[in-house]
């Protein structure tokens, strides 16, 4: 058996809650926060940003840069750049049954991603890739038919064992049917992280256990549970009794009963706070005639006290958003119009927008329609729906009349936002570190019967401007550039405000005294990538 | 009686036919599906992936095409593929259809048991200490919230005392019965407690009634002794109402108990069923939606069947 961590000797098994169970192992097919964070301690992607939003390899050995040779720029046959990246798998990579991680499975996953038929379902980075030429069983070298800033992350292309997968892959239209990671999910060759999968039982627990191959830093423990408690009161007594050690940050407890917990039963835990990458805000529909306008917008916002909202609710924890970059990005700017909470301002942009006070009441213009509009959000989310009601309440303070309108998450974001059935609508994007926001603010985002209500730009924001800096930061490869790039997509956004900005949200983590060395990243990427680092102290 | 008995087979064949419809009809008209629920947790999902996504689950078809394509595969025994799972329907049903059964036959038989005890001793002495006592229990287990119930129970003796696992089915990788059972307590107890009122109520109704009648008063005037009167005589006309109740809850064994199982974090028939609808499972919720809608007829039935059984005076023909 391998050894274990020296340090693990008195906690020597991890039982972690999450509210989610994955529905699937396989890591290309669909999407889901769970899969992420249990794959975290048995996958191994190639590239991935770090708890300091550093891009980092994890199974390469160097990342391409055009500085050591590994990326070249490339002249494409339609006058576009293109470029060539070469990586080397790290040379004691290996699947937890013994097998070297080889070009091999390199190929094989190329091959599923760019099946139309594999149920694949982020196939971008696959259709970037032209083709693939391999120089050894380690080395091999992608050629990409764009040229972009962020060229060398391929965090998306999380390799496949091609001994164990490519029988299932016969039939590729059954492959999601078929994958081992749905009929043999504690098949040992189908992981090569620092832990893999021993017990599956769905819907309630994970058994990781140590990858016996594994050529890295000890995993610090024998075992590690992931349970599945979805009720969240249930998972804080579970807590408390002991049946779980941790509640994980990235799907467990939302941060306002993450702060009541902390308040009562704080001192027994270690409790960390992480401001991450996911922006809630207020979508405003801009084929309402009364949104349209950007006085309206910037009223409603100059209305709002997000400070107090902040502070009183979530103990000042989150930070409140100026755009939708967060501080912690390296694209950040604070150079943009700030909106303070400021009623009297609120009230002249509504006056100079036609929307006249009625001591007291809801504001009319001159035709006599009335200053009222529809407030949306995920219904059950107790944290949005107070949130929520301040905002009625501080509308009503400058004579908006806003009524809620709840609605399930499904049907939120199945039908009501892709259809743009709504007027004021509150939820959260999730991004990654300095995300071009292609799918959120350029003009052809917006979803629409031609492209089957695919896009993100719900509230229908169309500015050729912004269009231009959106296309521009893609390929722009100097920093310097990029930064002002981001500047002005920035000023731009706080300007024109398609979206009011609310805060960033943080992510609470649960942990027992007795374990260290676990840092949440803020970004898309769980803490379990570097299980190697967590310690359990004596 | 075996016509009466083939005629409701043929009816409730005819049934699940329709249900199935009415099932996959409902389910395919809520608003979104799978490939929109997908979106939201992934924003680099493109048009074109949703487009093919859409067209490799087939939910790109109108749902008169779709509904024909899965009975087709379902009367050739292919229950389909269930996309929450990665698993066939039936692969992704049956573990959680037996852990159902155990959790809620063990419930239904220790609170059936209990309010057949508690039913007929306040039904006896009507109007005593004894009958308010259990009538007072018996409204206090009505009136508590499950939910509540349970986390009382597992504040009890899971945080508190530290006696009983506050969730799950085992510890991960035992697999040993006693642990098993352990793990079992807290949910039996809760559904149990949540349950034994409504049943003590309706077997205490029944005996009242069964003890009033005549042939009690000339089984008495018979010689007949205390205990005989009430288990072979009044019990046996009681059972025709209970019977009919009995019935009734046999559906509720493979539909699950939703909250419980949440709570207690027990992958049930429950949470399968609602992760199935709100996941837009169609294949899976449609199996389990109608082997509940199966098996509530199939009680009925067995009941239609019980009282010619418990009552000589009803007869089919």
């Amino acid at each position: 058996m391998l050894p274990v961590a020296a340090s693990a000797a008195t906690h020597d098994e991890l039982t972690i809650g999450v509210v989610q169970f994955p529905a699937t192992l396989n890591p290309n097919i669909d999407a889901m926060a769970a899969k992420n964070y249990v794959l975290g301690f048995v996958l191994r992607p190639f590239t991935v940003y770090d708890a300091d939003w550093k891009l980092v390899c994890l199974l390469c050995t160097d990342l391409p840069t055009v500085e050591n040779g590994r990326a070249v720029v490339t002249d494409l046959p339609d006058g576009r750049k293109g470029v060539d990246l070469t990586y080397t798998i790290r040379p004691d990579a290996r699947w937890a049954d013994g097998a070297p991680v080889t070009t091999e499975d390199v190929k094989f996953t190329y091959e599923v991603g760019r099946n139309p038929q594999s149920a694949v379902s982020d196939a971008e980075l696959y259709r970037r890739i032209t083709s693939i030429d391999v120089k050894d069983d380690k080395t091999f070298t992608l050629h990409f038919d764009k040229l972009t800033y962020d060229y060398a992350a391929i965090d998306d292309f999380v390799l496949l064992p091609a001994h164990l997968e490519r029988g299932a892959f016969a039939d590729p239209a059954q492959y999601r049917v078929r994958t081992l990671y749905a009929t043999d999910p504690t098949n040992p060759g189908l992981y090569d992280g620092p832990y893999r999968v021993s017990e599956l039982v769905p819907g309630s627990h994970i058994v990781l256990e140590p990858n016996p191959h594994w050529a890295g830093p000890m995993p610090p423990f024998h075992r590690i549970t992931i349970r599945a408690i979805e009720n969240t009161a249930a998972l804080q007594t579970n807590l408390l009794s002991g049946t779980v050690d941790m509640v994980a940050g990235e799907i467990g407890l939302p941060l306002d009963e993450a702060l009541a917990f902390d308040k009562q039963h704080g001192g027994a835990f270690t409790i960390l706070y992480k401001p991450g990458l996911t922006f809630e805000h207020v979508d405003c529909n801009l084929a309402n005639p009364i949104l349209a306008d950007r006085r309206v917008r910037e009223a409603l916002l100059a209305g709002l006290d997000r400070q107090a909202i902040v502070a009183s609710l979530f103990a000042g924890r989150q930070a409140v958003a100026d755009s939708f970059v967060d501080p912690l990005d390296k694209g950040y700017s604070n150079d943009v119009p700030h909106h303070p909470y400021d009623p009297a301002r609120a009230d002249r942009l509504l006056e100079n927008a036609g929307w006249h006070a009625q001591g007291g009441g809801a504001r009319k213009n001159a035709d006599g329609q009335t200053l009222s509009l529809e407030l949306a959000t995920t219904a059950g989310n107790r944290s949005r729906e107070l949130v929520e009601q301040v905002l009625q309440s501080q509308w009503k303070q400058i004579g908006v009349d806003v009524r809620i309108h709840n609605e399930p998450a499904r049907v939120l974001f199945g039908e009501t936002l892709p259809h743009r059935h709504f007027d004021l609508a509150m939820y959260a994007w999730i991004s990654a570190p300095e995300n071009v926001p292609r799918s959120i603010f350029r003009s052809d985002e917006i979803p629409s019967a031609e492209n089957a209500y695919a896009g993100q730009n719900l509230g229908g924001y169309a500015s050729p401007e912004m269009d231009r800096i959106i296309d521009a930061l893609e390929v722009e490869l100097d920093p310097e550039k990029r930064k002002a790039l981001w500047q002005e997509a920035q000023r731009l956004y706080a300007t024109d405000l398609p979206s009011l900005p609310l805060y960033f949200r943080s992510d609470a983590f649960i942990l027992p005294k007795w374990l260290t060395g676990l840092r949440p990243t803020g970004n898309q990427y769980p803490s379990t990538l570097w299980v190697t680092d967590w310690r359990a102290q004596p | 009686m075996i016509r009466f008995a083939a005629i409701r087979l043929v009816e409730i064949a005819a049934m699940l036919a329709l249900m199935s419809f009415v099932i996959y009809g409902l389910i395919g008209l809520m608003p979104g599906d799978p490939v929109d629920l997908m979106l939201t947790s992934d924003p680099h999902l493109s048009a074109a992936d949703v487009a093919r996504l859409k067209s490799l689950y087939g939910i790109d078809r109108p749902l008169i095409e779709r509904y024909l394509a899965w009975a087709q595969m379902a009367l050739s025994g292919d229950l389909g593929y269930s996309r929450l799972f990665s698993a066939p329907v039936a692969a992704a049903l049956l573990p959680r259809l037996a852990n159902s059964l155990e959790l809620l036959g063990s419930s239904f038989a220790l609170a059936f048991l209990l309010a057949l005890g508690l039913g007929i001793a306040a039904a006896r002495h009507p109007g005593s200490r004894l009958d308010a006592a259990i009538n007072f229990t018996a409204f206090a287990g009505i009136s508590l919230p499950t939910f509540w119930l349970a986390l009382i129970l597992m504040l009890i003796f899971a945080q508190g005392l530290g006696w009983l696992p506050a969730s799950g089915m085992g510890e991960a990788g035992s697999g040993a019965l006693l642990d098993r059972l352990r793990h079992l307590v807290l949910p039996v107890a809760t559904l149990t407690i949540a349950s034994l009122g409504g049943y003590t109520r309706y077997v205490r109704a029944a005996m009242r009634d069964a003890l009033g009648q005549d042939h009690i008063r000339t089984a008495r005037a018979k010689g007949a002794s205390e205990l005989r009167v009430v288990w072979h005589h009044a019990l046996r006309s009681a059972l025709v109402p209970i019977a009919t109740i009995l019935a009734l809850s046999f559906g509720t064994l493979v539909s699950g108990a939703l909250i419980t199982e949440e709570m207690f974090a027990y992958p049930g028939m429950g949470k399968l069923i609602f992760d199935a609808v709100m996941g837009n499972d169609y294949n899976l919720a449609l199996a389990a939606l109608l082997l509940a809608t199966a098996v509530t007829m199939a009680g009925n039935l067995a009941a239609d069947l019980a009282y010619a059984w418990l009552d000589p005076r009803v007869t089919y023909r």
